[in-house]
């Protein structure tokens, strides 16, 4: 390297414009994240608005994001696991077995709806934690144990719900979820709570490296970040806010789910970068033999993530209990690999140790376009899968070529 | 040689797996301050008497003193216990992380509950600065985008982090270029100058010769020669280890 300093250097020095310099050198690097994912979703805005007049009205936008939520949190999920380079096809089916437990529990035993829930994602966690074990104890691999889950977790929901069952969702706070919203100043609340937190996080983070004597990045990077935050914040509040209903009945506000979406996100995203279990997981999914020689219990570590994965596939499963109304045999058959192409679409890559939540977010996002933008131009269902895995294919091969992409500049 | 309690000192030494014996009573010691080559042969036992100090293949029988207490060393946690840190071919770096990360991996600084960044950071900019490290762009880049050299100077930071004691580096040169393998030998004698007690296997005797105090020569399973650098030549070290010259204690 020809640019050798002196004293080192941690990636706080500079302005914001060799800031931004840096982060251009990381982007080629092939350190890219979900920039190709978010440049996606510009493409797919312009050709679908210019497609379709309905794409970007209220009725829609509000749509498109309560309809991606299930899959954000199921593809959040998944990152738990795919970060550790292991996959869990069976963390939709697990959902609707615990979904199924807490409908059987509510319409059949009559218990109050609380109780029930808490038994649903204690079941899924106790799947999770046995497909870990499976995993990381016994050392079948991944993919089969949780194949083996798919298909006998199929036949489990139809156990308990019966050949054909259908049982109706009758608990207001379920249904609430993804059918009921904020009053219209609750949005501006939420928002102005999410922007104070990230403004204080940023604080305290500097506030924490210089009192331990380090630089910190320049003050206006923080301003630009919150101004973004509010800038978007505010007009998806205020588009959401205005009166979507096409009847009499006046529909307005922020969807109930998307607060609980963010604070279950930013629970997992505080796990994994600021915890001890979050480093570990990270360490685990980049390099295990080294993991496990710096004294880190891989095993644990391993259980741990499918236990997490599962509990997070449950809130999925909740969700969409809620939209639909209903629990039947089949739910969370088809929504797991999209959940799988929705991280891998968001830059997590498949080969471990590399991603965040916030990249399931913005693949979620993606994949819901697609699914919404062609079936507003009401394209055949065939054309929506076969768009989908294009965009999966993509999103592979570009994770493999980044990743050695990081390989040649190794040896630079 | 020195009058000071060495910081390992094993004796007698013996290791077999199942017929074969490996180590036949094997005298080895390691000096605080100083860099010990332990040279030998394929097959002279290099690989198995470390194993046995990081505690990863106990020794069947022989005495170990650490810093002149009688200690056993049956897991690699007890050998880290005692500040023995083994530096391995492979590094065993995770790649996606940043260089911080891997030096404080298994030992994260926490306060309140949380990852403690600024302190981790600091403390690694200190250890490296402690190894005259100046060739690294950033201590927050990912070990992905680090050049072998650069790869083998966190793995040996790293140590200098854990105030080990004792490191032992097994072939740290071998897959480094002319330029890199310099900086890596700087490396290492900054860090025995530090006092650490350092042991270094290699097979490139150049290396040995620019970087070591000592020089233990092992053939088949037996330690045939104790050398100090400074009295012995390129060709006395090459015939004791291809076994053409043999000796008992003589040299001391």
């Amino acid at each position: 390297m020809s640019d050798t300093q002196v004293t080192l250097a941690s990636g706080h020095e500079g302005s914001v414009r060799d800031q931004f310099v840096a982060y251009i050198r990381r982007l080629k690097g092939g350190e890219m994240g979900s920039v190709p994912a978010l440049f996606g979703i510009l493409v797919l805005t312009v050709v679908f608005q210019i497609a379709s007049p309905f794409f970007i009205t209220k009725l829609n936008f509000v749509n498109l994001f309560v309809q991606s939520s299930e899959l954000m949190m199921l593809s959040a999920a998944l990152v738990f696991v795919i970060l550790l380079a292991e996959i869990d096809l069976a963390a939709g089916v697990t959902a609707g077995v615990s979904m199924a437990a807490f409908i059987v529990l509510v319409k059949s035993a009559g218990w109050p709806w609380i109780p029930a829930m808490l038994i649903a994602f204690l079941v899924g966690m106790a799947i999770g934690a046995f497909i870990g074990y499976m995993v990381a104890k016994i050392g079948v691999p991944s993919f089969v144990v949780s194949l083996a889950f798919f298909l006998g977790f199929q036949g489990m929901q139809l156990v308990l719900l019966g050949e054909g069952g259908v049982y109706r969702v009758e608990v207001p706070t379920v249904l609430a979820i993804m059918n009921k919203n904020l009053p219209p100043l609750g949005g501006w609340i939420l928002l102005a709570l999410c922007t104070a937190a990230s403004y204080a996080i940023s604080v305290w983070d500097r506030g924490r490296r210089s009192k331990t004597g380090l630089q910190n990045k320049p003050f206006a990077i923080v301003l630009m970040k919150l101004a973004a935050l509010v800038v978007m914040g505010s007009i998806s509040v205020y588009y959401m806010n205005l009166n979507r209903s096409q009847g009499a009945i006046p529909i307005k506000g922020v969807p109930i789910v998307i607060p609980i979406t963010i604070l279950v996100l930013t629970i997992g995203t505080f796990v994994l970068d600021r915890t001890r279990f979050g480093r570990h997981l990270y360490a685990v999914g980049g390099n295990p033999e080294a993991a496990r020689r710096a004294g880190i219990k891989v095993v644990q570590i391993r259980i741990i993530a499918f236990t997490v994965c599962s509990f997070l596939a449950v809130i999925s499963g909740v969700f969409h209990a809620s939209r639909i109304g209903s629990v039947d045999g089949s739910a969370g058959r088809t929504i797991v690999l999209s959940g799988v192409a929705a991280a891998v679409v968001g830059g997590v890559s498949l080969f471990g140790g590399r991603g965040r939540l916030s990249h399931a977010v913005v693949g979620s996002i993606v994949i819901s376009m697609i699914d919404n933008g062609l079936g507003l131009l009401q394209m055949k269902a065939g054309i929506n899968f076969l768009v989908q895995g294009g965009v999966l294919l993509l999103a592979a091969t570009i994770d493999a070529l980044a990743r050695r992409r990081g390989g040649v500049v190794s040896r630079a | 040689m020195t009058a000071a309690v060495p910081v390992i000192e094993l004796t007698g030494v013996r290791k077999s797996f199942g017929p074969v014996e490996v180590l036949k009573g094997v005298d080895f010691s390691a000096y605080a301050g100083q860099v010990t080559a332990l040279v030998g042969d394929n097959g002279a036992g290099k690989s198995t008497l470390i194993k046995g100090l990081a505690g990863v293949q106990p020794y069947d029988e022989g005495l170990i003193r650490f810093a002149g207490t009688q200690v056993e060393l049956n897991s690699p946690l007890q050998a880290s216990g005692y500040g023995i840190e083994v530096v391995y071919q492979d590094l065993a770096l995770c790649e996606n992380l940043d260089i911080v990360q891997n030096m404080f991996l298994g030992r994260e600084e926490m306060k309140t509950g949380t990852l403690n960044e600024p302190e981790m950071e600091l403390q690694a900019i200190k250890a490296l600065k402690s190894l005259s490290v100046r060739t690294m762009q950033s201590v927050r880049q990912k070990v992905s985008s680090l050049s072998g050299g650069q790869r083998q100077t966190v793995a040996i930071a790293r140590s200098v982090l854990r105030e080990a004691k004792l490191v032992i580096l097994d072939e740290p040169t071998a897959a480094l270029g002319v330029a890199q393998t310099e900086q890596v030998l700087n490396l290492v004698k900054s860090l025995a100058s530090q006092g650490v007690a350092v042991i270094i296997i290699s097979h490139n005797i150049s290396d040995v010769f620019k970087v070591a105090d000592q020089i233990s020569v092992l053939y088949l399973g037996r330690m045939v020669a104790h050398l100090n650098t400074k009295q012995t030549t390129y060709d006395e070290v090459i015939s004791y280890i291809t076994g053409t010259k043999t000796q008992e204690g003589a040299n001391a």
